[in-house]
């Protein structure tokens, strides 16, 4: 009766409740630290954000098939390793490394897609064996010593483009892409048919399995990129690169609205999700929190916002299996 | 315009077919019939390409048709509606329409969604259907029934010369039924050949031409429209004449009230609604679609919030949001949408059955369960339901007919040996056989002692079952009428169901 009215008023009020708490969340830092907000600080914020934005760009592509990408942090790490091991070893021009960076994080989703696809392995099971290989590539490359990379690879995120930081750019530009393939292209609306219904998708004449496999090649490119991002900022291969990520990238997806269960959310949603996480970072920071307490309020900050979703939408069950 | 000829499929053992010979003339619906298991699925398959038959052919207008694949059946200009919707909640309606084969624009590799095409197909295809939604309205949004005219007019898209509809008013309101029917019609009078599958006897009546009527593989028999008898239909179909469908009651209701329902507000609702439940009795629970009689029950078992209002099971309050309360107390609910709500669809029948008195099969106090005590309690109520299983404890619950899946949910419910039984749309798709196993069933538990209360959306079922029988209205009881001498007025429950007052 009066239930099909009331999940439509709740579905309006859904696009709001993390735009609200992440008012509130600035409002709150801004009154708590007067270098909060600045248009310096938004755009420390942004540069920030760009590593796991991006990530989870290509993620929600992967997560609206009702996949799952685990492999992200540890694409970065392989993709930084030959990067490095290029710029620094093999003297090859930063161009070239950067190509490299890319091609590895797109074989890798490659492996993935194969794995989920063709030899039908759980995409959770699949990627988290392909996290570990991946790691292992890159420290088995980098012989786990550190490795510094020369200012020149440092000046692709210092680099700035009408005063604002290349990464900023470059987020942008992975989020438009992102929007637009999810929105515009039959590609990316089918996307959300395969994850809504796989069976469904089929009988249209989706091809199904290519799909997925592209989804998670471009997870994979969008991870080289973000390994590419972090690495410029970083300057250094270290063993622990990238390590962790892969938690962010959902954390900040399931933040911005896609579903765990696929055929939901959409791209700038997730990237907006990352962009909640690193302003609460940052305004910890600004306003000299103890570090120890970082980790806790980022925590929170997502518990809470994935917890008022779940609750204005009705049990998971429910969101699993749509409106 | 569709002839078969002597078509036959054997899958293992199973004879799914033998020399079954159709038409489907140009121009009229002709319906087809049968239980769960008589063929009806194979036969559809075999037109829409999807199974090729062992032996016989099929002639689409003059030339042969023999479709391999599923897409031959699309190219030939057959198009078949499946019971269960393929549409995509989170996609529009133009998007869904054409989810396979999206207009595109672009330069060179680059191409994306021409979204005015998009629109406009839609919009073309939606009228064709009578329908009035705009072309990037959400699916999720729709009625069933609104729903259900989307996926026709996805049918239709591709010009078919044949039209197979299976079961489309399993999810359809009163009046969501007569506007399709309304466009079967006129699509008919286009020249469509439109296959009609249904289990709904009044349905086929009022549309059909002629009905097949398949039984184990065989035509059992063909009705015109001028001699069709539900009576007749339903012999054909079971192979033996049936006395009744609804069992004759030997015992009456007692006094004891087991249930009282007083005054419990639905969200939304101007006024509460109130209900007692007798021992022995069977309450019916009518309404149109959306009065909200799914909900109360729902809120009233503890599946849902329960704002206001009192729930008395025995004579004692039964806190509000509680299944397990509510199942303490002796309730148990058998809900509508059994796939989701219900089965583990992946686990045995066994097990299934076992799931709600797994706490009462327990044999000591450190829950171990017997695998042996499990098979006795419940093996029993399954072999009386007559589930289609050779073997309860490795046979998987997905491999079940619907029908069949029905009679697990309800097994599952009788063994907790429940006071009181509600039961939301109990045999919905659910074939002629089996549904009379379900009406003497619940006959059986209510002499018994049982108090049963039955949702359903066919007045018949209701008014065949029940010894009294509420209507619903916007979430209050408008009308409660006891079975008489020569049953129920029809008139005075329709009435009610639109809100008009009237007492008995």
């Amino acid at each position: 009766m009066t239930r099909r009215r009331a999940v439509t008023f709740r579905q309006r009020l859904a696009a709001w409740t993390l735009g609200l708490l992440y008012l509130a969340i600035v409002v709150a830092f801004s009154i708590a630290s007067p270098r909060f907000f600045t248009l310096t600080n938004a755009l420390n914020v942004l540069t920030q954000a760009s590593v796991v934005g991006a990530a989870a760009a290509g993620l929600t592509l992967v997560m609206l098939t009702a996949g799952m990408d685990l492999s992200i942090g540890s694409t970065m790490l392989l993709a930084s390793a030959v990067g490095g091991a290029l710029v620094v070893w093999a003297d090859a021009p930063v161009a070239v490394a950067l190509g490299a960076m890319l091609a590895v994080g797109v074989l890798v989703g490659l492996v993935n897609g194969l794995l989920v696809v063709r030899a039908k392995v759980s995409p959770i099971i699949a990627t988290i064996g392909v996290l570990f290989v991946a790691r292992g590539c890159g420290l088995w490359i980098t012989q786990t010593r550190a490795l510094n990379l020369p200012d020149e690879f440092r000046q692709l995120a210092t680099a700035r483009l009408a005063g604002v930081a290349t990464p900023v750019w470059t987020l942008a530009a992975v989020t438009l892409a992102g929007w637009l393939i999810t929105s515009r292209t039959a590609f990316g609306r089918q996307l959300y048919a395969i994850g809504a219904d796989e069976r469904v998708a089929e009988r249209a004449g989706v091809a199904v399995g290519r799909h997925v496999m592209a989804a998670y090649a471009l997870s994979g490119l969008t991870a080289g990129v973000a390994g590419v991002l972090l690495l410029a900022q970083l300057a250094t291969v270290s063993p622990g690169l990238g390590r962790g990520l892969e938690l962010e990238a959902i954390a900040a997806a399931v933040l911005g609205g896609v579903s765990l269960f696929g055929g939901r959310g959409a791209v700038p949603g997730a990237v907006f999700g990352a962009l909640v996480i690193q302003t609460v970072r940052n305004g910890l920071n600004l306003v000299d929190a103890n570090p120890f307490i970082y980790p806790l309020v980022t925590g929170g900050v997502i518990l809470l916002a994935v917890a008022l979703d779940s609750l204005r939408r009705g049990s998971p069950a429910r969101d699993a299996a749509g409106p | 315009m569709l002839h078969l000829h002597d078509i036959s499929k054997r899958f293992g053992r199973t004879q799914a077919l033998s020399g079954v010979s159709l038409e489907f003339p140009a121009g009229a619906v002709t319906g087809l019939i049968g239980e769960n298991g008589a063929g009806k699925s194979t036969l559809m398959n075999v037109i829409a390409g999807v199974i090729q038959p062992d032996s016989g052919h099929m002639q689409l207008g003059d030339a042969p048709y023999t479709p391999h694949h599923a897409s031959d059946a699309h190219h030939s200009g057959v198009a078949l509606v499946h019971q269960e919707l393929n549409l995509v909640p989170s996609l529009s309606v133009a998007e869904n329409l054409a989810l396979g084969a999206f207009p595109q624009r672009g330069l060179g590799p680059l191409r994306w969604v021409d979204r005015r095409t998009l629109a406009e197909q839609s919009d073309e295809a939606v009228r064709r259907v009578g329908l009035d939604v705009r072309h990037d309205t959400p699916v999720g949004r729709l009625s069933p029934g609104e729903r259900q005219l989307v996926e026709i007019a996805g049918a239709l898209r591709r010009r078919p010369k044949v039209l197979l509809l299976d079961e489309p008013t399993t999810s359809l309101t009163g009046p969501e039924c007569q506007r399709l029917f309304g466009l079967i019609e006129r699509l008919c009078g286009e020249g469509l050949a439109i296959v009609y599958i249904s289990h709904n006897l009044g349905d086929v009546a009022q549309l059909c031409g002629r009905t097949y009527v398949l039984r184990n593989g065989t035509l059992a028999g063909r009705m015109e429209r001028q001699g069709f008898s539900e009576r007749q239909a339903i012999t054909l179909m079971i192979g033996q004449p049936l006395e009744e469908v609804f069992p004759e009651r030997s015992g009456r209701p007692a006094e004891e009230v087991v249930l009282e329902v007083d005054g419990l507000r639905l969200p939304g609702a101007e006024s509460g609604a109130s209900l007692r439940l007798h021992r022995g009795e069977v309450l019916g629970l009518a309404g149109l679609m959306g009065s909200g009689r799914t909900e109360l029950v729902r809120a009233l078992f503890g599946l849902d919030p329960r704002p206001e209002g009192r729930v008395l099971v025995h004579g004692k309050p039964l806190p509000p949001g509680s299944p397990r309360a509510a199942i303490d107390a002796g309730l148990a609910l058998v809900t509508e949408d059994r796939r989701r709500d219900g089965l583990l669809l992946d686990g045995a029948i066994r097990d299934n059955v076992a799931l709600a008195s797994l706490p009462r099969l327990a044999s000591s106090p450190a829950g171990w369960v017997s695998p042996r005590r499990v098979a006795d309690a419940c093996d029993p109520v399954a072999t009386r339901f007559r589930v289609d299983s050779t073997d309860f404890g490795r046979q998987m619950v997905s491999s079940l007919s619907g029908g069949n899946q029905q009679k697990v949910i309800l097994s599952r419910w009788l063994v907790t040996e429940p006071d009181v039984l509600l039961l939301d749309e109990p045999t919905r798709g659910v074939d002629v056989g089996a549904k009379c196993e379900i009406y003497a069933e619940i006959q059986r538990l209510v002499d018994a002692g049982t108090a049963v209360l039955v949702i359903s959306s066919e007045m018949e079922e209701l008014k065949g079952l029940c010894d009294r029988i509420a209507v619903m209205h916007r979430g209050a009881v408008s009308g409660e009428f006891r079975r008489g001498p020569a049953g129920y007025d029809d008139q005075q429950l329709l009435a009610a169901a639109f809100g008009r007052r009237n007492e008995q």
